[in-house]
């Protein structure tokens, strides 16, 4: 094991279709996107040692034309994180892990996830986690880690992690919502560590506003930013819109993963954020997962992409 | 025994009473239907008597809720073509959403 430091590098890398992985280079992120194929193998290989992988939006029980086959590529994007040189510490699930929060979908998308060879996984809701009338089978299943709450944090190898939840009460037509509690338990949480700690934030729905008309965004993530400017390296993965977007804005990056069910289309084309079908060989180019990985001697970002196909 | 079947028949009596009454009450009762399309309910206002049962039915390929602001009904998710009703006893203005959807807002104004 290569000598790693905070100052050393953290690498993400970005699976387009199967996933991305992310790299922090002495605080900076790089990430390169993975997509399935084959040949792109190789770029996944030389990222070095995996940290973490992303995986959003299974939407295990969707079957419609966008991709009746969910279970499928999930199980790809399983082999495809388990098919890495060096297996990541863990994996994070950013939601929309079911489709319609039913018990059946839970069971399979967990039985699926078993299959990791990393069997450390930390997950946050997407609205179609909680959309079950008592908004209880998604906590039942994953609620242990934040005591129902859907928030709660941990570190791993110097870096902070803080996983957040903004998919519940939503105010009408509005985005998504951290509220007041979790933001102090937020500030609290975040009092504990020093500016140099390396961060990783990851929720469901986008910390920054991408699309409002089509709740894009979270209403007051504003304020949790700013808690998180005074930090020297903050990394943002969200989930929610099906398709990879990034900002840098001063030292925060934010970052959203693909899925690994269906594509959505791009912000404001047609009526509604709803699945997008395109045609089948093209869809595997579009799914993918995340993954995060600690490299050395890494000072700048990198991006390629590899898919599903 | 004896006892027992008195009892019974006053049961089934009052049955009986329920049943007509409960029959007359779906008679006096509207029906109402509100669609979920394109991400949008529609009617977006729907006005019904004290008593209607609303029944909501996605067309959408996209699973949405029926979620009230005040918590009085929660739909569950809808998958296409599935739909949820609600009978609504008491006069008033019921705001409801998709949770799924937040920015889909609608509402039942009961008469």
């Amino acid at each position: 094991m290569p000598d790693i430091s905070r100052r050393n590098t953290l690498a993400c890398m970005a699976f387009g279709g199967a996933g991305t992985l992310f790299a922090l280079s002495g605080g900076v992120l790089s990430s390169i996107d993975l997509v399935f194929a084959a040949d792109n193998r190789d770029a996944a290989a030389r990222l070095g040692t995996p940290f973490f992988v992303q995986i959003s939006d299974t939407h295990i029980g969707f079957a419609k034309d966008a991709n009746p086959d969910v279970k499928g590529s999930l199980a790809k994007s399983v082999e495809l994180i388990n098919g890495l040189p060096m297996q990541p510490d863990f994996i994070i699930h950013t939601g929309d892990i079911s489709h319609l929060s039913r018990p059946a979908e839970f069971d399979t998308a967990q039985q699926l996830l078993s299959g990791l060879k990393s069997s450390e996984l930390h997950t946050v809701p997407g609205e179609h986690d909680v959309a079950d009338a008592n908004q209880s089978e998604y906590f039942q299943r994953f609620g242990g880690a934040s005591n129902n709450r859907g928030y709660y944090s941990f570190d791993h190898r110097g870096v902070h992690l803080i996983a957040l939840i903004n998919v519940m009460n939503f105010k009408p037509a509005g985005l998504g919502i951290l509220g007041e509690e979790q933001l102090k338990w937020l500030e609290d949480d975040l009092s504990a560590h020093s500016s140099s700690t390396p961060i990783v934030v990851f929720a469901h729905m986008p910390l920054w506003s991408i699309y409002e008309p089509w709740g894009w965004g979270t209403g007051d993530a504003d304020r949790g930013m700013a808690l998180l400017r005074r930090f020297g390296s903050v990394t943002v993965l969200n989930g929610h819109i099906h398709q990879i977007v990034r900002k840098i804005e001063g030292n925060i990056t934010f970052h959203t993963a693909r899925s690994t069910a269906y594509p959505q289309p791009a912000p404001g084309i047609g009526p509604g954020p709803g699945p997008l079908t395109v045609p089948s060989a093209q869809l595997a180019s579009m799914l993918g997962i995340t993954s995060v990985s600690i490299m050395r001697d890494q000072t700048a970002a990198k991006l390629s992409d590899v898919t599903l196909i | 025994m004896t006892f027992g079947f008195a009892q019974f028949a006053r049961g089934a009596t009052t049955v009986a009473a329920l049943l007509i009454a409960s029959q007359l009450q779906v008679h006096a009762q509207q029906s109402s239907v509100v669609s979920i399309k394109n991400f949008d309910f529609a009617p977006m206002t729907l006005t019904v008597k004290a008593g209607t049962a609303v029944t909501w039915k996605n067309f959408d390929g996209e699973p949405h809720t029926v979620t009230s602001l005040d918590g009085l009904f929660r739909s569950g998710a809808l998958d296409t073509d599935e739909t949820y009703t609600f009978r609504f006893d008491r006069q008033g203005i019921y705001k409801y959403v998709c949770s799924i959807h937040p920015r889909m807002t609608a509402m039942i104004i009961v008469k």
